[in-house]
Formats: C-alpha cells, structure tokens, sequence
C-alpha cells in the first residue's frame, strides 16, 4: 500500500508539472505574450515596459524557472482586472463552484445508479429501453442549451424558480459560521436546483449507461450463478455479491466524472449567472484577463489531479488485486 | 500483404442490411446524410442571406411576415433582424467541418504515435505514453480555453485546439491493438518476405485494428461538435459574424427573458439531433463491428 501511495505521489508531481509545463508553453505559442497584457493602444514604450515588468524580455529557460518558481510560492500573477494576486481572486470564487459541483455530482449519483441498476435488472424490456433513449438524449443535449430551455420554462414561464443569483452555503461553512449556512440553507436550495441539474444532466446519462453495462458484465459471472444456486434471495444477490464488483469502474469513473463537472461549470455559470469559478473564467476570457484564466486552469487541474490520485488509492484499498497485484 | 477477413464488398453489403434492420441508426445516417447536404448546399438552400440586417423585420417570431408582407420567416428573426432559418443552414457547415476534421486530425495524430509506440516499445512508447497520461489528467477544454485566448479565435485554431486534445483516446487503443498483432504469423510473414516496417505498419497492421478507432471516431465527432458548441458560447469560436449554433445560442441569451423561445430553441435542437445521431450511429458501429465489445469499454 506503501509502495502504491508513493509511486501515485510521484505520479501526480509529474502530472502536475506536465500540466504547469504545458500552460506556460501555451502562453508563448503565439509569439511575444506581452502583447496579450498590454490594450491595442499602447504606445511602444508601453509595451517595452510591461515586457520588462513581466520578464517577456529574458530567455525562454529563465523566464519558465521564474514562472515555476513563482507557483511554488503560490504566485500566480497579477490578475489584470482585479489588479489583485490572481490566485486569490480564484480562491474567492472557489466555494460557490465547489457547493455546485458537489450538488450536480450527488445528482449523478443518486439518479445515474438506480437508474443503470433498474435498467441492467429489466435487460432488453421496456423500462430498460427507456432508460436506455434517455440516457443517449442525455449524452446529446449541449448542458448550456439545456439550461436555457430550463430557464425559458420553469423560470421565465413558470416562475417556479429563480433563474440567477446564489446564496451562500459554503462559503460560511468554511469560514466557520455553522449556523449562518444553516440559516441560509433553505433559502440556497432553490438557486441551486436549475444549474445543478444542467450540469449533471451529461453525467446522469453517462453514468447510469456504465452501472448498467458494468452490472450485466457482473451478473454474467460463475458467481453469481453460485449465489443463485445457493438459494440466495434476488435481492441478496443483486446487493452482496453483484453490486459490489460492479462498483469498481464507477468508482474509476468518479474522479474523471468530477473533473468533467468542473469544466462544465464554465459555461453553465455563465448561463446562470452564479458567482463561481465558471463565470470567473468566462469574463476573465472576455477582457483578456490571461493571468487569471491560468490561474483558474491550474488551479482545475490541482484538484482534477488530487481528486484523481485519492480515486485510486480509494480503489487501491477496495480491491486487493490492485494492491498486491 | 494485407490480411482480410470477409472481402470489402460482402463487409458492405452485411453492413447495410443490419442498418436496415435496425431502425434507429437508419434514421440517424439518413440524418447526418441530410445535415451533410446541408452543410454543403447551405447557401442555396438558404431563402436570406444570414447576414442581411434588417431593423424593420426584428424579433420576428416563426412563421410571422414582414410588414411588407412578401416573406414569411419560417424559424423567425434575431435582434437584428437576420433569418434564423438561413443562418441555422449556413452554422451546419461550422459544427460539421469542425467536429469532423478536428477528429481525422486526432485520429491520424493518435493512431500514428499509437502505432509507432506498440511497434517500436521502448523509450518511445514509454515518452508518449507519458505525455499520454498527462493530457488524460486534465479536462481538456480547459487547455482549448487557454489555447484558443492565446491564438485567438477562428476556425483553424478551433480545428487545431480541439484535434489536438483528441490525439490521447487513439494513441491508447492504437497502441493496445499494435501489441496484441505485433507477434502474430502474417507479421511474421510479411517481415520475412522482406517489407518494411512502415510496410508492415501501414499495410498489414492497421487495416486489422481500425474498427476499434472507427467506432470511437463517431462517439468522438459527437462530443468534439459539443464542445466546439461549447467554445463558441463563451466567444472562443469562429469569429461573431460566421453563423455558427454554439454562436447563436450564446447571442440568445440576451432575448431569454423577454421570453424569445426560437432564438435558444431551434440551434439548440439542431446541436442535439447531430450529436444524437453520431451516438446512436457509434452505438450500432460498436454492435457490428466489434459484438464482443462491451458499452464500457470506450
């Protein structure tokens, strides 16, 4: 377990300075990055100095050694809007995005796994048919397009809901205020509903699709038979010896599945206007803020890649072949 | 010296008769066949030209006239008055070239370092599985943001953005498949009659592991033309003045609440019916060209 632990380390570092590496080679594609900094009326003495400010003018190692120097001490630029560090404008944001991915991933869980588990138990019957088209249309439909309609007709039409704005949940949960985020906690279901939905629709597709045909795989097996021919109740089957091995690639597909939530809350928040990371990113792309748009996307992949990493020692301590395998 | 199981032709004509039998994917290839036309003809197809403004004829909604009562707008008119019907048929061409070519470029990029890596071993394989591994890490629109900031939009750097991010999937399956017929007798053979090893690769290797990739390529076009729709939205797409649906939709916002329905409804549906048509296409591809593969294994 160890030895798995250290090497999974090990490979998230690389992962991570792969990562970091890439970003910044990004930035130089185009040539002189200064002058994405400076506005199209800058002067050349503008743009010499900001070239200098920033350290476009020295070689490409030293200023690449700047920059990953500057990430280990937790420098991420000057965010060009806010004028302020831009991973603290991140980092501000970061709660609401968290709350909303958390809320669309429960969704995908809760509805995707009864769902894949009802359609695999009524394999090639009706049920499992209609599970089946509603997880293709769920595959297909753009997540902002389905958030547009919801908006057109339970908030605009229906006035069920509220189309924009939040209340915050986590961010007082962090911060220690316990009973603020319980008071608040009515009021900010109803916000949450409409965009969480939106960006779990793709995931409960996806993965009641995966429990099913994980399941199937599952039931196929010899020791399945032998628990049915032990005598054992459908249920006792189904629940102790199916289910647990069907487990596996769902829990794989987890730490992926919530990097995929996070890179749809870009566009999602936008839609829904909520405060977060998304809709952070989004104006940062509208006015060229790049120091922030890195940050945003470095930050993202820290997360994907610990999320990742405690994925796998998860699926390390779950299922012995991996672990003395 | 390639190695064929049924002769092309027998291969065409079973893969015919089972789309006939089943009814769904019959009716997406005839929808993709339908959308390709359009994406081809777009501009004689279209009764406006999509980019003619006109203040008078504003907000039209579907099947309204204009006040001088000579043309009916079908699908209804934008802000500025431009035909959402014309500028639907002309954003086909966008979504379709994009979402295409952006997969034949990964595709050819993955499964040639895919083949390399299974052939050669080594140092290589270990390299580009590496990097690999570091793309998969990742979620990849966030580097086609990145990307696409820097380069700025348009459709070749949409193309390239997008393609680019797809190369891992290929290399992977590619790379699986070189190993598993690197060692097989017909290799064996072919290298021992003397062929070379790009011979070897291109002519005895790869027509025998290309229907895994095939079946991919559909599942992939399919979410390349989202997150193409995706991009466009957040105006990293082609440029405002190509229609395009991601673009439309972005521009719908603004009449949501006004309660302009057809502005979100029409390129949003027309979005969903192409890339509900690449999955249920992938899924019957999946089913006959490979029955042993499973749903999960891609």
């Amino acid at each position: 377990m160890i030895a798995i632990l250290l090497r999974r380390c090990l490979q998230s570092m690389l992962v991570i300075i792969g990562v970091t590496t890439i970003t910044f080679a990004t930035l130089h594609l185009g040539g002189d990055p200064t002058y994405l900094y400076v506005s199209e009326r800058a002067t050349e003495e503008e743009i010499a100095a900001t070239r200098a400010k920033l350290g476009f003018d020295k070689p490409l190692p030293e200023q690449y050694l700047r920059f990953a120097v500057g990430l280990l001490h937790a420098d991420f630029g000057t965010s060009l809007i806010y004028r302020t560090p831009a991973l603290g404008v991140v980092l501000n944001r970061f709660p609401a995005t968290l709350e909303l991915t958390l809320c669309a991933l429960s969704l995908a869980l809760v509805l995707g796994i009864p769902l894949g588990v009802m359609a695999a138990l009524h394999r090639g019957r009706p049920l499992d048919g209609g599970i089946m088209v509603f997880a293709t249309f769920g595959q297909s439909v753009p997540n902002f397009w389905l958030g547009l309609m919801l908006i057109l007709i339970v908030g605009v039409k229906w006035r069920w809901l509220p189309i924009s704005g939040r209340v915050p949940l986590l961010d007082p949960l962090f911060s220690g205020e316990f009973a603020t985020a319980w008071a608040n906690l009515p009021r900010a279901l109803p916000y949450l509903v409409m965009p969480s939905i939106t960006i779990a629709f793709f995931s409960i597709a996806r993965t009641a699709r995966l429990v099913r045909s994980s399941l199937l795989d599952v039931l196929s097996q010899d020791y399945v038979r032998t628990a049915r021919s032990k005598g054992l109740t459908e249920w006792r089957v189904i629940v102790h010896h199916a289910l647990r091995n069907a487990w596996m690639p769902v829990i794989t597909m987890l730490g992926l599945e919530f990097g995929f939530l996070l890179s749809g809350v870009v566009v999602v928040e936008t839609v829904f206007s909520w405060p977060g990371v998304g809709r952070l990113v989004f104006n940062a792309i509208n006015h060229r803020d790049i120091p922030l748009v890195q940050a945003a996307v470095i930050m993202f992949a820290l997360v994907f890649v610990g999320l990742n990493l405690i994925v796998d020692l998860l699926y390390a301590r779950l299922d012995p072949r991996v672990r003395f395998g | 010296m390639t190695v064929q199981s049924t002769p092309p032709r027998g291969r065409w004509r079973r893969a015919w008769r089972s789309l006939w039998r089943a009814k769904w994917p019959l009716l997406a290839a005839g929808l993709l066949l339908v959308m390709s036309g359009v994406a081809v003809f777009g501009p004689f197809l279209a009764p406006r030209d999509p980019e003619r403004q006109d203040i008078i004829a504003r907000l039209k909604a579907p099947m309204q006239m204009d006040r001088r009562k000579q043309h009916t707008y079908v699908l209804g008119t934008d802000g500025l008055g431009r035909d959402v019907l014309s500028r639907l048929l002309y954003g086909a061409r966008i979504s379709l070239a994009v979402g295409v070519v952006a997969v034949v470029l990964g595709g050819a990029l993955g499964t040639s370092l895919g083949l390399l890596a299974g052939y050669l071993g080594g140092r290589l394989d270990d390299a580009i599985m590496a990097l690999a591994d570091i793309q998969l890490a990742f979620p990849f629109i966030l580097l086609a943001i990145m990307f696409l900031l820097v380069l700025g939009p348009g459709v070749l750097n949409l193309i390239l953005a997008l393609g680019v991010g797809q190369w891992v999937t290929y290399a992977r399956i590619a790379r699986g498949q070189t190993i598993a017929q690197r060692d097989k007798e017909y290799v064996e053979a072919a290298r021992a009659l003397g062929q070379g090893h790009l011979g070897i690769l291109l002519q005895g290797i790869l027509p025998n592991i290309v229907s895994p990739l095939i079946i991919v390529a559909s599942f992939n076009i399919a979410s390349v033309i989202l997150a193409e729709a995706s991009l466009s939205f957040l105006g990293l797409g082609v440029p405002p003045t190509v229609p395009s649906w991601g673009g439309m939709l972005a521009e719908s916002r603004e009449q949501l609440l006004a309660g302009r329905w057809w502005l979100a409804f029409f390129p949003g549906t027309a979005i969903m019916l192409t890339v509900l048509s690449f999955n249920v296409l992938g899924d019957w591809l999946r089913d006959f060209l490979d029955p042993r593969l499973t749903e999960g294994s891609y």
